[in-house]
């Protein structure tokens, strides 16, 4: 039988075909729903770990004591979890570790564009490429068997295009391996597992033969492919790329690398060999390009093809135009027509709204996060001034308050990523006598990536309810002392209490709690404006909320989108906007 | 066997998504390779979305190639003419006779392109260019979620598959309860010039 699958969907589905026990992830666009589909086989616990590290660390432990154990990350979580990279490419693990990788080209919803291909050669580890979804399928097995051949975790590159992409697969539930029990054991052998240094030094020697027999393993992989066509044109590429490149390049001769980590020497110099022209494709960093150069073949790589950004048919055509490998493509007539922008926004009723129009208010310096409320930096708001990955937000503040600046500096920061990476720069603020004022943006949810549960939700991945994490007994226990929950709608209140913490003498946390309206699908009754009140002052459109609209007339309030949160009730200063009478 | 190249294109909660997954099981169903991509995660947040789906023999890229775009389905009148440069010069058209005004255009900061200038840039990249009033319908018939369906029923007159293939899928994936509504929503938009 055929499905169509998302590349995401194609790497759970391939789990289950490999009798995976345990997955674990921190979600992460474009990565999440690979263990969020992975949750729906009953054969695999999943779960969403605090973070990336951890985990890994999870499966790591799963893979110690024989089950088959599978990770999910974006690329930048992968910073987060590299760590524990490092001291698991030598010890090794009894059953088999996958990580599935996820590098977002094109910065769709991400902080960097890093390239993770380079992991694999720092961690010396064998990375692997699909192309497509059947091959997202077929690589998870097969990926469980090179790991356990060669007792190593295994990665699987995947990037937003691949992930986010549905194709065709063959789905075949006979072939599915059912895990023997059997093997579910930990033996103890800390020669192997424990990394002191005089077991480390031994351990990386058997890293170094491994790394050396994977090369020659990849020499005879089935998925580094030599497609024949016109010797002309070599093209040396793999994933999502490849495909770009089969639409413009249709008759050239390509090596299409299945496995991007460690490369297959022999095979390359034979293609180099037979090839007249080699021309290499792949996106972001020149990472196959730098092997080909050590090897002597002389290659058409970046100097054509950009370093930066997604590619795309029409991107290689014009690039590879240009240097004069395939005809130009037809001239494209520029829009003159001038087109307004339409970029994400906070939504409708969303409480994070409340928590920045009160920083505005105060004129604060906001040092943020990653997370929905990053949204709080675009205009009419533009109330974040620093934001550069998870949890950070807390260390630079306090960084800030340290070299002498005390002046309404803040950091904002989700439930999630708090739970994520907060707590640890937090405890640095309150142990090493800082001042800064923390806000918690709670929202009970990880909101950005679809609303997966957080260790502050009450419900675990698989649907069970949990104990909530207790924020305010949590700060308190770490020794914060001036705290308080606030409901950002509230406007008053949040003003007085972030007042009064910005101005204090000792570090404060400040748990604005609302939950993400778009969780919990709340909606109340459409404000009124009565435009006889309403001078058009513009003042309501501060908060930036779409529903919103100046009109000649004054500002009208389109029905459909509004939530009836009444944040614009509370900040018109002339009372033109009223509660609906039903409310 | 034809290729079809398809973009379709909405603002975050107008039903983007469904319509294209309907599309692409559609041609899977009706004996093509397919392929159809998107790129999630800010579309709840109110920005744009964009699906490309491709009907062919052999389907490599998931992407559609700019300049090669054979139909354009608008959701909303800025976001269709968004893909204009997609176009290829035998292209059809179809734009939802629809306005969301962006942020910048709410506080009064940007303007919202008048509707000739929208017809004017796209008609002359096309050899078919039509307003669909896929809104009214679905208000008409009840719930404005049902545009994307009434968008896509639109197209399906312009397409060489049985109605039997179009709402087999439709029943497959929209819930069961809303089921008969779009039915109703497709077959409307079939109907519509």
């Amino acid at each position: 039988m055929k499905k169509l699958l998302t590349g995401n969907e194609a790497f759970a589905y391939g789990a289950y075909l490999a009798g995976v026990k345990v997955a674990t992830a921190y979600p992460g666009t474009p990565s999440t729903e690979v263990v969020l589909n992975c949750a729906k086989y009953d054969t695999i616990y999943s779960e969403w770990s605090p973070n990336e590290k951890v985990a890994f660390d999870v499966a790591v432990g799963a893979a110690y004591a024989g089950g088959r154990a599978l990770c999910a990350m974006k690329h930048v979580g992968l910073n987060v979890a590299a760590d524990s990279l490092f001291y698991a490419s030598y010890t090794g693990h009894k059953a088999g570790l996958v990580v599935i990788n996820a590098d977002d080209p094109g910065m769709h919803s991400s902080q960097n564009e890093q390239d993770n291909r380079n992991y694999a050669k720092f961690a010396k580890l064998p990375m692997l490429e699909p192309a497509d979804s059947e091959e997202a399928k077929r690589f998870v097995p097969l990926a469980f068997e090179i790991s356990e051949q060669f007792d190593t975790p295994v990665f699987i590159r995947t990037t937003t295009r691949l992930s986010h992409s549905r194709t065709i697969v063959e789905m075949n539930d006979s072939r599915r391996i059912v895990p023997s029990t059997e093997k579910i054991k930990f033996e103890r052998n800390p020669g192997k597992y424990h990394m002191i240094p005089a077991n480390a030094r031994l351990r990386h020697t058997v890293v170094e033969e491994k790394i050396r027999k994977l090369a020659e393993y990849a020499e005879t992989f089935a998925y580094n492919v030599v497609e024949s066509g016109n010797d002309e044109i070599g093209i040396v590429t793999s994933g999502v790329t490849y495909q770009y490149a089969r639409e413009v390049f249709p008759k050239a001769t390509y090596l299409k690398l299945g496995m991007v980590y460690p490369l297959p020497k022999q095979l390359i110099l034979d293609f180099a060999k037979r090839v007249k022209k080699m021309v290499i494709i792949e996106e972001l960093d020149p990472f196959f390009e730098e092997y080909f150069k050590t090897l002597g073949i002389e290659v058409i790589g970046k100097e054509v093809f950009p370093i930066e950004g997604e590619f795309s048919p029409y991107l290689i055509r014009e690039a590879a135009a240009k240097a004069d490998l395939t005809e130009a493509p037809a001239p494209i007539k520029p829009v003159s027509l001038e087109l307004p922008s339409r970029p994400p926004m906070l939504c409708p009723g969303c409480a994070h709204r409340g928590v920045f129009y009160a920083l505005k208010s105060l004129n604060a310096v906001v040092h943020g996060d990653i997370g929905c409320y990053a949204l709080g930096g675009s205009p009419p708001l533009a109330m974040m001034h620093t934001s550069g990955c998870m949890g950070a937000s807390i260390g630079v503040v306090h960084g800030v308050d340290k070299v002498g600046v005390k002046d309404r500096t803040v950091a904002v920061i989700g439930d999630s990523t708090f739970f994520h990476s907060g707590i640890h720069p937090l405890i640095n603020v309150l142990y090493n006598k800082g001042v800064s004022t923390v806000i918690i943006s709670d929202n009970r949810i990880t909101a950005m990536t679809g609303h997966q549960d957080n260790p502050g939700s009450g419900q675990t991945l698989l649907g069970e309810p949990v104990e909530q994490i207790d924020l305010e007994t949590l700060v308190r226990g770490l020794g914060a002392r001036k705290v308080a929950v606030v409901n950002p709608f509230e406007l008053d209140e949040m003003l007085e209490t972030l007042k009064e913490f910005m101005e204090s003498e000792e570090p404060s946390v400040l748990i604005a709690r609302y939950p993400c309206v778009l969780n919990i699908k709340e909606k109340h009754p459409v404000p009124e404006i009565d435009l006889e009140i309403c001078t058009n002052c513009g003042t309501c459109l501060e908060i930036g909320c779409p529903p919103l609209a100046k009109t000649e007339d004054g500002v009208a309030i389109d029905v459909q989108l509004c939530n009836g949160c009444g944040l614009c009730v509370k900040v018109c200063p002339f009372e033109a906007i009223k509660k609906s009478n039903d409310q | 066997m034809q290729n079809y190249n398809f973009i379709l294109a909405g603002v975050g909660g107008q039903g983007t998504i469904l319509t294209s997954d309907i599309l692409v099981e559609v041609g899977l169903k009706a004996g093509y390779d397919v392929k159809k991509s998107e790129v999630h995660g800010m579309s709840q947040r109110g920005g744009g979305v964009e699906s490309h789906v491709r009907w062919g023999e052999k389907v490599y890229s998931p992407v559609v190639e700019r300049g090669k775009a054979d139909y354009l389905l608008g959701f909303e009148m800025l976001e269709g003419a968004r893909w204009a440069t997609y176009l290829n010069p035998q292209a059809k058209v179809y734009i939802n006779d629809h306005k969301i005004y962006p942020p910048s255009v709410n506080i009064g900061q940007g303007t919202y392109p008048e509707e000739k200038n929208i017809e004017q840039l796209l008609a002359e990249r096309s050899t078919i260019f039509a307003w669909v009033g896929a809104m009214a319908k679905a208000k008409e018939l009840g719930n404005p979620a049902l545009a994307g369906v009434v968008m896509l029923g639109r197209l399906a007159r312009e397409l060489d598959v049985t109605v039997e293939i179009w709402l087999e899928v439709i029943a497959e994936l929209v819930p069961a309860k809303f089921t008969k509504l779009n039915k109703e929503a497709f077959l409307a938009g079939r109907k519509m010039k």
